[in-house]
């Protein structure tokens, strides 16, 4: 952590907290039946639940992990910002009143209605849960990341906090309240973002972030053969280098006592200073060969060179929203690219020279490029995490339960519109959070899920704290309509409907209530254990999963005759194996058990591509075989044909 | 205790409103993947200026956003009209 704690974020958050809380006890009051726990009783005004389905569209992995990848690398975090929202495409034209017209409380309801089959019971409530709680991990990390700077409070309690709240919420009140939670926080969260935006258009472009900005320094190398063996300024003394991925050459000097990294520039001839962060043996962490209360470790993010109609200047002043995009086309700026060092301990972040054109283009980050060296898989890749988020919103089953929560079609149809319109014209400001978050001086390269509330923090601390307590009621809102859904697969759709556990009204509602505690518990304990993996790459995963195992049924089931219970059932169980097993065995998966990329046997990060057309495949064959269970089928869904 | 949480009329315009969905659905479809043809085989062009000062990338981007938005208003729209049409029709021919 680098930043200090304020008295307003703390105070400003507890009212938030108080708020949210306070609701869901008031609707607690009027949640009696099942349907008004796990559809908030079908009586939801359309204008509501549209901003609510943004509100619970709009995750951690939109606002911190969009604005982070933006910020660290530029146009691919908005990739995910274009699929997240064309995936709305599908759920308007294909899926929401069709589905509206099968569905009683739950998606695993909506996939049975034809067939009243135990198989599609089973698994569908499986991937319900198993594609909830990939969503919930993200979730639970980005709860984490914002408590450390806003309370000052470890990692881990953040989870905790978040969790108990919400299983509070959740146990109070159901959907109801989650609804309304949903709605005020998705409110919210598009006016400050407009603010935040607003700000950022009105400081323009500037090569010198602030006050404090640290001014990184460069100092000559003297190289022997290819070695370096020292440094040409004499108030540092060499200690050794190391040399990574078989290009980038890493020096530690000394100073005054104290421990620096630098980088040999790619002429040679100079070390660049790096930001560093090295794990002694008794694992106490040193920042820039500090300890973390000497605040030696910066926030960075730099403009080195702005240009307005073909001249060189140091600031531009107010811009307008194209003209920000078109002037930083031009310019050039630093981004911080990580690198471990597993032979010192230590991981580095150093300086690497972006063009403004580039950050504006896909690739940085995702390489799809034959001229950067991009392979088939590379490109395979791209079109996998695209096709992901096309397929995905549509198969999300808390997406899916707000259909539930309006009275008609109509009024279902009416909703998504207003969703598309809000979370698009959000994505939109994304990409200026992100790119403002870039040039500011305002990143933490530690927690790259923390760019947008700390570019609020660049303009003051009483936007910091609003956009921060937004965020975390983000995290709220999205955990708690995550846990409404499970705990509808567990208690709904697997005790009651599988089991078929002949159970009350008021005993159903009570199992729910069971079911999003435990799922709760689980969901912390995740959150814990995952600390520190990008949220919005998590969620483009949990896409993956949800596009894979649910969305050939849905659609299938919507537009062709010939689907069976059984190929539904054998789709859901292909979809759901096939991504996981490709995510467990990917590169980035790798990475995190501590081996090399390379050794990985899949080379995709992105599963879509092999487990969505299998997963269809699988559909189409099982059904064809199993034709013959069709004549029994239920057929209460035809009765508008 | 097995009921829809809302009881729906029967709606006679659903099967117009699916096939104006799937048209609507492939039309998008085709430029969006349109975007993600070009990031295949020629990425180098999104780095062109298209319009204005803006590249591809961030018309195109923008482009796919706003067509969304603007997409699923004529749906909409549609979609009351067929309603409003089919469904008295057919309830007052009964």
């Amino acid at each position: 952590m680098i930043y200090t704690i304020s008295i307003w974020a703390i105070i400003i958050f507890l009212t938030f907290v108080v708020l949210v809380l306070g609701l869901s006890f008031y609707f607690a009051g009027k949640t009696k039946s099942a349907s008004g726990y796990y559809a908030a009783g079908g009586h939801i005004h359309w204008g509501v639940n549209g901003i609510a389905f943004a509100g619970d569209y709009l995750s951690a992995a939109s606002f911190l992990g969009i604005c982070g990848m933006i910020a660290y690398s530029g146009y691919d975090g908005f990739l995910y910002s274009i699929g997240y929202l064309a995936g709305w495409i599908v759920a308007l034209f294909l899926v929401a009143e069709p589905l509206k017209r099968l569905g009683k409380y739950t998606f695993t309801d909506a996939l049975d209605a034809r067939f009243n089959s135990k198989s599609i019971k089973l698994t569908a409530s499986i991937s319900t849960l198993v594609v909830s709680i990939f969503y919930l991990i993200p979730q639970m990390i980005g709860a984490g990341d914002l408590i450390v700077p806003l309370l000052g409070l470890p990692h881990w309690s953040g989870v905790l906090i978040v969790g108990s709240i919400v299983i509070f919420i959740v146990a109070t009140a159901g959907m109801a309240s989650t609804t309304y939670v949903q709605f005020i926080k998705g409110a919210l969260l598009i006016v400050f973002s407009t603010i935040l935006t607003i700000y950022i258009l009105n400081n323009g472009l500037n090569l010198n972030p602030g006050g404090n900005y640290h001014q990184f320094i460069k100092i000559g190398a003297s190289v022997d053969g290819k070695k370096v063996v020292g440094t040409t300024d004499s108030t540092y003394s060499f200690i050794d280098s190391y040399t990574v991925d078989e290009k980038l050459t890493f020096v530690r000097l000394q100073k005054q006592g104290i421990e620096r990294w630098f980088k040999l520039s790619k002429d040679s001839t100079s070390l660049d200073e790096m930001l560093s962060v090295a794990t002694l043996e008794d694992g106490t962490k040193l920042y820039n060969g500090e300890p973390q209360s000497a605040a030696k470790f910066f926030q960075v993010g730099h403009l080195t060179k702005i240009i307005v109609d073909g001249k060189e200047v140091d600031k531009t002043g107010p811009l307008g929203p194209f003209k920000f995009l078109s002037t930083l086309e031009n310019s050039e700026l630093v981004r911080f690219t990580k690198k471990d060092i597993k032979a010192a301990n230590t991981t580095v972040w150093f300086q690497t020279p972006t063009s403004g054109k580039d950050m504006l283009s896909p690739g940085l980050l995702l390489k799809i490029s034959s001229k950067t060296g991009a392979s088939i898989w590379d490109k395979l890749n791209f079109f996998s995490l695209m096709l992901a988020l096309f397929l995905g919103t549509s198969a999300l089953p808390h997406i899916l339960i707000r259909y539930y929560t309006v009275a008609s079609q109509r009024a279902a149809r009416k909703s998504t519109i207003v969703a598309i319109s809000a979370i698009g014209f959000f994505y939109i400001l994304t990409l200026y959070m992100g790119l403002g978050a870039s040039v500011n001086g305002v990143l933490d390269v530690e927690s790259s899920n923390m760019s947008g509330p700390l570019l609020a923090k660049y303009f003051g601390v009483g936007l910091f704290s609003i956009i921060s307590a937004i965020a975390f009621a983000t995290v709220l809102g999205t955990v708690a309509g995550l846990i409404v859904a499970s705990s509808g697969a567990i208690a709904h759709d697997f005790m009651d409907k599988f089991l078929n556990m002949k159970m009350s009204d008021k005993k159903k509602v009570k199992a729910g209530k069971l079911a999003a505690f435990g799922v709760g518990i689980f969901a912390i304990l995740l959150g814990i254990l995952f600390k520190g993996m990008n949220v919005s790459f998590l969620v483009g995963l949990a896409f993956a999963v949800a596009a894979s195992a649910n969305l050939p049924s849905i659609l299938f089931l919507l537009f062709w005759e010939k689907t069976t219970a059984k190929g539904i059932s054998w789709s859901i169980v292909t979809g759901i194996l096939s991504s996981v097993f490709i995510i467990l065995l990917s590169p980035a998966m790798y990475e995190r058990y501590g081996f090399a990329k390379g050794l990985a046997p899949i080379p995709l990060d992105n599963p879509g591509i092999i487990s969505i057309p299998l997963a269809t495949i699988v559909l189409v064959i099982v059904s064809l075989m199993t034709q013959k269970d069709n004549k029994n089928k239920v057929e209460n869904y035809h009765n508008d044909k | 205790m097995h009921r829809p949480a809302i009881k729906l009329d029967t709606d006679h315009a659903a099967v117009k409103k699916s096939k104006l969905g799937v048209i609507l659905f492939i039309a998008y479809t085709l430029v969006y993947s349109g975007f993600v043809f070009i990031g295949l085989v020629d990425p180098e062009l999104l780095g062109l200026h298209v319009l204005g000062k803006q590249n591809l990338s961030i018309i195109y981007g923008f482009g796919l956003i706003v067509l969304a938005i603007v997409m699923g208003f004529i749906y909409n729209a549609l979609c009351n009209r067929l309603e409003d049409k089919m469904n008295e029709k057919k309830e007052s021919s009964i």
